[in-house]
Parts: C-alpha cells; structure tokens; sequence
C-alpha cells in the first residue's frame, strides 16, 4: 500500500533503543579496553589488557563458576516444579483464578523484598526456617550452604512464572491427543511421556532461554542477601563486576567483567536459537 | 486422585504464600518478640513498626518516587511501543521478524553490561540522583517487553478492520489512532500491568543512578534500609509488607491480564 | 461515472506470479464481475483496484488518470469486504458516518448523509446498534451504507454474498442489483459462484491463474466460450465433455475424423429416456438425480461422464442401459491440444 509510512512509526523506538540501548552495549566495550576512574575524567587506553587481567583472576573464574553453577541449579528446578504445578493447576477447578493470583504474588513483588523476607527466614539466631527444622545451621554465613539457599530463594521466585506459562502451553494441546490415548488405554505416566512432555518441548525452550538467561545475570537477589560473600561464596559475575565498578571505582576492568556476562548470555541465546530453530523445522 | 490433587493445590497455594504470612507476623511482634522463637504469632501485636517506617524514614518520598518513575516509564513505553508495534503487525515492512528478533535481544542485555557507560553518561549531563535518569532508562529497557507484547495484540485485530479503515479515508496514523488503538486496549492494559510492575521492581540501575532519597525507589529504599547497630528486622518488614500489599492487590485484580500478557509472546510467539 | 483501465498489469507474491500482463478495461457506470475459482487472483485484481496492494508492473488508471501512486483514501473507492469489517466499538451510524468524517464534513450533513442512506438500505432501528448485535445479513448492509454513503466513484465488493445462507443470499442478490440501478455507480464484483455473475454482470471476466479466460456479457459467456476452461466453469449444471475420437457418427457430428476435438454439451441440450432411439448414445445409468422440476441422469459411456435431462416422472435406476440424445447445433468442440474453442455452436 502506498503512504504507509512506517518509519515513522518505527523511529521513536529505534532512537530510543539505538541512543539507551545500543549505544552503552558498543560503549562499554570500548571502556572495557581502557582503563578509567569515573572521578577522575583520566582515560588510558590500554587495549587488551584487561581480558588478560581477567584470564587470570581467579576472583573472575570463581564467580564464574558461582554463577553457572546458581544458574543450572535453578533452572532446572524451576522447570522441574513449575511443571509439577502447571499440571497440578491443568483442570478447572473452583477458586482457579484466586489461586493464580496468590502463586503469583512471589513473582510480582521486587526480588529485593523477596531477598529481604528470606534473608529473614535465613537468619542464624532468629530464622523461621532454623526454628521448623530444629537446626541451627548459619544458612548465609557459611561457605557450603550460602549459594544454595540463594537458589532456593530464586527458584520459590521465578516459577510461578515458568508454570503459568506451560499452564497456557497446556493449554493449546488438542483436547483429542488425550481422548485418543484414553481410548488406547494409556496409563497417565505414559500420557504425561508420551503426549504431553513432546508437545510442551518448544515452550520449556524458550523458557529455557529466558530463565537461563536472567539467572545468569543474576544480581539483585544475591546483592541483598549475602552480598557476595560469605568468602565470596556467593559472589556472581554481575556482582563481582558492580564491586569492581563502584566500590574499588575500577571503571575499566569492570567494564570487561561486564562485557563477559554480555559474551556468556549472547552465546546462550545463538545456541538455544538453534536448538529452536532446529526443533520447529 | 482428587484428594491427591486437592493436597498438591494446598501445598503449592501454601509454599507461595507462607513466607508472606511469616513477613506479616513479623511486622506486627514488638521488638523483644522478634529475637524469640518460639511463639511464631505475635502475642501483642503491634503497629510500631509502620509508624517508624513511616516517620523515622522519608518511605513516603520513596513510595512517591516509584510511583512517578514507574507511571511515566510505563505510559512513555507502551505510547513509543505501540507505535512501533502497530507497524510491526500491520504495515508492510521489511525484515519485520528480523526487527523483532532484534528488539527481543535487547531485552536479553545484561543490566550489568550497559550500567557503567549509562552511569557516565547520566553524570556528564547532571541528571545524576534524578528521577528523569531513571525514566529514560526504564522507558528504554521496558520498550522490548512493551513492542513485543503489543505486535501479539495488535496482530489479533483483522486485518480487514485497517484495509476497511484505509479505504475509507484514514492515513496508516489515523487508522492506527481512530480504530485500531480503541480495539486493542485490554492488549494495551495487559501490557501496561507487565511494563508497570517491570519498572517498579527494578534495582540495579536505581541503586546506580540514585544517591540520595531524592530520587531512591523502593527496591533500593528495601535494600539499604537503615539500622544502627543492629538490622531493624521489624520495620523491614513492615515496609514490605506496605509494598507489597498494592502489589497483591494487581496481581489480585489483573491476574488475567497478566497471565494473557505473558503468555501471549511464549506461547503463540 | 469512471472508467477503469488497467494496463500490462503484473503482481508477484514472493516467487510467485498471481497476475501476468494483464489487460482489462471496465465501462462508466458497468456491473463488472471478476468470476473464478479459488487462487485465480479476482481478489487481488480487486485490491490492486482499491490501493490495498500495489501491481509490480504496469498502470492502473481511472478516466485515464494514472493512480498507481495514490493511497486508498486518495482514490474515492468504497470497499464491502467479505467479512464486512465493521468497526466493533462503533455504532452503527457511527459506522456508516466515519468516512464522511474522514472528509470532515458538517455534523449536520454527515447525519442527514447517514440517515439518507440508512433508509435506502432499510436499517434506521438498527443505527444505535453495536455490530456484535447483528445478524449477517444486517451487517451486510450497515457494509453496504457505509460503502455508499459518501458516493464513491468506484464501488468494490469482494465476496459479498458468500457468508450468508442460500435465501439470504437471493435476498441480497436482488438488492445489490436495484442499488446498482438505482446509483448508477461504476461497480467492480468478486465471486467464486458463476451464477450470481451471471445474474447480476454486465459483463464478466472469467479468470484462471491470473489469466483472463474470456471477457464478455453474460449471455456471450454462456453460448460463446472461448475455451475449454469457460465452458465447464459457466453453467449449471455443469457441461458434459465427451472426447471427440469416439463421436463419429453422432448427430450434428457427420462422419468427421475428429481426434483432435473435445465435444462439449450442456446437461440441458441431452434427451434422456428408457427407450432406444436412433444415433442415440446408450450408456449405463450411474446416479439419477431428481430437483422436482426436473430429472438429472448421468451415465458412463466408454469410461466417461455423460449427464442429461429425462422426463420428470420417468424411472430409471442405476446401472440402467438407457439412451442419451444430444441435440444436433447444441455441440461445442474445443481443441485437444490448447482448449481453445473450435466452433463455438453447430455442426460441420
């Protein structure tokens, strides 16, 4: 059709996007080449130095490994629980929609308060959850348990999240998938193998990607409920890189820090594209 | 199986709101309740706390500040999403699912990729510690949740509705702005929620580009709230439970909204 | 009243060609039907027309104005669409008004426009209502005043009729025929149903594969087509088609070699009956269907399909020998090779 216009429609969004978004992206890849103080307006260009510093600190590797570890823990338990409860929720049944927004309440709240209210429930002396279990265990403060009740924390989060969406996705697989198995007397757990699981796998990629992604970013949970530590513990890559930005005011070096949380998720994003690709052809 | 069902509902409704509960009882135990477990329900239950959230504590300014930055963020994301939404769904435009792919990427940065040159720049230009530092950078990051959900909303109005429109004398804005916009607002609304509740929960560039209570929001006021020598557990939780409660009541309210905005994108998408 | 002209008209969707070189010309004030089956590209030619989609090649005009470079609005066309598109969150005569507000237009001229035009059309009590309270047929013709409101030059209608059922459809059939009587407006029709075609063209382009198969009035198309392709497609029922290797020595046929010919014969140019008859195909009876008024028989001869009439009260059962007659000058012969028609009528 002629006199469409659509650029215009489009331009607002792609300054915005190319000035906030994209504009940063290509900067602070060129920051992550220099070395700089945001005090100071001195800016040295140093090239490559910084990824070898990186290469080389173990800091680095140890959040490194702090993050994939969080990551692959808690996605796989997201994706294992929200299943259990996407099909829990599958039938209608009276008070549905009370339900849905009461599961839903821990995704809605700021993860810092979610943070703050099991920090709570965490604590060594007064904790909830120490009092239930008639321990006495130093949940954020020693070494083996701290990055563990992280995960947990996320995952009672994020999969409210994970199981309304394979909810819907339940959803749209056709009513006569289940008759037909009905009338070939399949038992449940077959159903649930044989029908169900192949016709979800599309979505739990995608939300694969999503959740793997923002669990490796992770930040604001971890930032308020042990800081990092204890002995750096808990300390993921963004964390380590906020330090290094806005504490020891190394803007260069954080910059590369930052650079290679983006490096890890964009490559998480190609493969699982792929794999996306791959699975709907 | 029904009883088996029945448990399993419980026990997820239970799982869900149980720290909730606990977060309540909290703020209502006076403060020599709060080092002692047992009992686990506050035997005098107290409002000291909310008073000292609200008094010892500039809370109402921070509330405030969220408020504002989270309302503006929103209308500015889905006014600039919609339009480029519009476009995406209906007129002829070239790589449109490129375009998409590409908007959606951006939802995938990082915070901690973009905060260190966003943080030099909001300096040089002074609007460190501001509220409009925190709009423009909202607004930019909600934009790929807001197009993406509207392109799925915009796209489910027929396409014979613009044709029509066009035909009888509307330019793409007009059709856009006269008939489109008016049938898709429950897809306008589900999307405002998302972006909305986006905006009000974000932390990590609001603890950057933010210094003082003048522009702090209520994530970082959450995270960096003040004690003196100990951590004033009960007044924690009595501001959030202050926070959470509008929260509860959207997520009570719009629960439908919400669960279509987020399924529209996964699940047809 | 606009004349229509499109010229070398080509559209390309992807890699695929839907309309190639196309000639048409369409007359002031004409009832032009594009007729074909499905994919033959009528609804594009009809959106080409409206400025919905542009051609890739050649020019559209309209009195001989070039208009490929205008937008719909530009245009002054008025379009029905086939599934109406009604705006849902208006009124019915806000509606009927939006494309006089379009040109902004007086508040008082655009309601004595609508009112005007509700009236024609038989829907004031209908003027408060939301388009979700209707029924198809009403929605039909809130299509229709909001097309005719505001006078268009050009008047499109794309499948108008094929959502109503069978009575409606008459219904309506015989409205849009007064209307266009009526307005006098240059009117350009998509369907897939030859008859309403017939009934309510002036004149006919009979399409296939983005071609035009013939272009002509309706009484042309039907004794005159030009092809194989027309012949079958026009007409109900439709022709019966006998290969013309086996037809020596039929009536009208003489003792021509005639391995080259298809011979065509309407159902209702065919005698059938129980008893034998001279230079009558005998063939064995494999349906018999009965209207009421009449009595369709369809027999096998040599592997092929023959359909005739038989009296109504006439008893025949399947697998009957009974004997088909065709009437000497009612034969059509079509080239093997391309469908072209050979004669269009008659014998030798």
């Amino acid at each position: 059709m002629k006199r469409e216009h659509s650029a215009l429609f489009l331009a607002p969004a792609a300054i915005t996007l190319g000035a906030v978004a994209l504009f940063p992206v290509l900067s602070v890849l060129w920051l992550s080449l220099e070395q700089r103080s945001p005090l100071t307006d001195a800016a040295r260009f140093i090239g490559l130095d910084n990824y070898a510093r990186l290469l080389a600190d173990t800091r680095f590797w140890n959040a490194f490994w702090n993050t994939t570890y969080f990551t692959v823990f808690s996605v796989t338990l997201e994706l294992l629980l929200g299943l259990g409860m996407a099909l829990l929720l599958a039938r209608a049944f009276r008070g549905r929609a009370l339900v849905y927004s009461l599961i839903l309440l821990p995704w809605a709240i700021p993860t810092v308060v979610s943070a703050r209210l099991w920090e709570w429930m965490y604590n060594a002396d007064y904790g909830v959850l120490n009092y239930l279990l008639g321990t006495q265990i130093n949940w954020l403060g020693s070494p083996a348990w701290a990055l563990h009740a992280a995960i947990l924390m996320d995952v009672w989060k994020a999969t409210p999240f994970v199981a309304l969406l394979l909810l819907a996705g339940l959803q749209t697989i056709p009513r006569e998938l289940y008759q037909a198995a009905a009338l070939d007397g399949a038992s449940g757990w077959t159903v649930l193998r044989r029908i169900t699981l192949p016709q979800l796998v599309p979505l739990m990629l995608v939300i694969l990607i999503f959740r793997t992604i923002d669990a490796f970013r992770v930040f604001d949970a971890i930032y308020v409920l042990t800081g990092g530590g204890p002995a750096n513990s808990t300390e993921t890559l963004s964390i380590y890189a906020y330090k290094v930005l806005f504490q020891a005011l190394e803007f260069g070096y954080g910059s590369a820090l930052a650079v290679s949380v983006l490096v890890v998720v964009a490559l998480l994003t190609i493969v699982y594209a792929r794999l996306l690709r791959v699975r709907i052809a | 199986m029904r009883p088996l069902r029945g448990a399993g509902l419980v026990l997820i409704v239970a799982w869900s709101l149980a720290p909730f509960l606990w977060l309540l009882a909290t703020s209502l135990k006076t403060a020599a309740e709060l080092t002692h477990l047992p009992p686990l329900l506050p035997s005098a239950p107290t409002g000291s706390h909310y008073i000292a959230v609200f008094t010892g504590y500039p809370f109402l300014r921070i509330i405030a500040n969220s408020t504002a930055v989270a309302a503006l963020s929103t209308l500015l994301a889905i006014a600039i999403g919609a339009t480029a939404a519009f476009a995406l769904a209906r007129l002829r435009v070239r790589n449109a699912p490129l375009i998409l792919v590409a908007v959606l990427a951006v939802s995938m940065f990082p915070p901690i990729a973009t905060v260190s040159p966003l943080f030099l720049a909001i300096n040089a230009v002074g609007l460190r510690d501001t509220l409009a530092a925190l709009v423009i950078t909202y607004t930019t990051f909600a934009l790929p949740l807001s197009i993406w959900l509207l392109t799925n909303f915009f796209r489910q109005v027929p396409v014979e509705i613009y044709l029509a429109a066009r035909v009888d004398g509307c330019s793409a804005f007009q059709a856009f702005y006269r008939v489109i916009l008016p049938l898709s607002a429950p897809g306008l609304f589900a999307a405002a929620i998302l972006v909305f509740i986006f905006c009000w929960n974000e932390f990590l560039y609001a603890l950057s580009f933010t210094a003082t209570t003048a522009s702090r929001t209520i994530p970082v006021g959450i995270a960096l709230f003040p004690g003196l020598h100990e951590v004033p557990w009960g007044e924690i939780a009595a501001a959030s439970v202050v926070v959470t409660v509008p929260l509860a009541v959207l997520a009570f309210t719009f629960q439908r909204r919400i669960v279509e905005g987020l399924t529209a994108g996964a699940v047809k998408g | 009243m606009t004349t229509i002209r499109l010229e070398k008209v080509e559209k390309r969707f992807g890699s695929e060609v839907v309309l190639r070189a196309l000639d048409l010309e369409i007359r002031a004030g004409e009832f032009f039907t594009f007729l074909g089956p499905s994919g033959c590209g009528k609804s594009t030619l009809l959106n080409l027309i409206a400025g919905i989609e542009s051609p890739d090649a050649g020019t559209i005009y309209f009195n001989d104005q070039c208009i490929n470079e205008l937008a719909p609005a530009q245009r002054d066309v008025a379009m029905v669409f086939q599934s109406y598109a009604l705006y849902p969150h208006m009124t019915v005569r806000e509606n009927i008004a939006f494309p006089l507000k379009n040109k902004r237009l007086a508040r008082t001229e655009i309601d004595a426009a609508v009112d005007r035009t509700a009236a024609q059309l038989g829907i004031e009590p209908l003027l408060a209502r939301k388009p979700r309270a209707l029924s198809g047929g009403q929605r039909q013709r809130v299509a229709l005043g909001r097309a005719l409101v505001r006078k268009p030059r050009v008047f499109l209608l794309d499948e108008p009729l094929s959502n109503l059922d069978a009575r409606l459809r008459l219904e309506m059939r015989a409205e849009l025929k007064r209307l266009h009587v009526e307005l006098g407006i240059t009117t350009v029709y998509v369907t897939h149903d030859q008859e309403e075609a017939m009934v309510l063209s002036d004149r006919i382009a009979l399409l296939n594969a983005g071609q035009v198969q013939q272009c002509a009035t309706p009484e042309q198309i039907y004794t005159e087509p030009a092809n194989l392709f027309v012949a079958s497609f026009i007409g109900s029922p439709p022709m019966s088609l006998l290969d013309g290797a086996y037809c020596a020595g039929l009536p009208g046929f003489g003792e021509r070699h005639a391995d080259g010919v298809m011979v065509g014969v309407r159902p209702a140019d065919v005698r059938v009956s129980a008893q034998p008859i001279a230079h009558a195909i005998e063939a064995k009876v494999l349906l018999v269907e009965p209207t009421g008024a009449d009595l369709w028989v369809v027999g096998e001869w040599r592997d092929q399909r023959i359909k005739g009439r038989a009296d109504p009260g006439e008893q025949m059962v399947p697998g009957q020998e009974v004997f088909f007659t065709l009437r000497p000058d009612s034969l059509y012969l079509f080239d093997k090779t391309n469908g072209e028609s050979v004669h269009s009528r008659g014998s030798s």
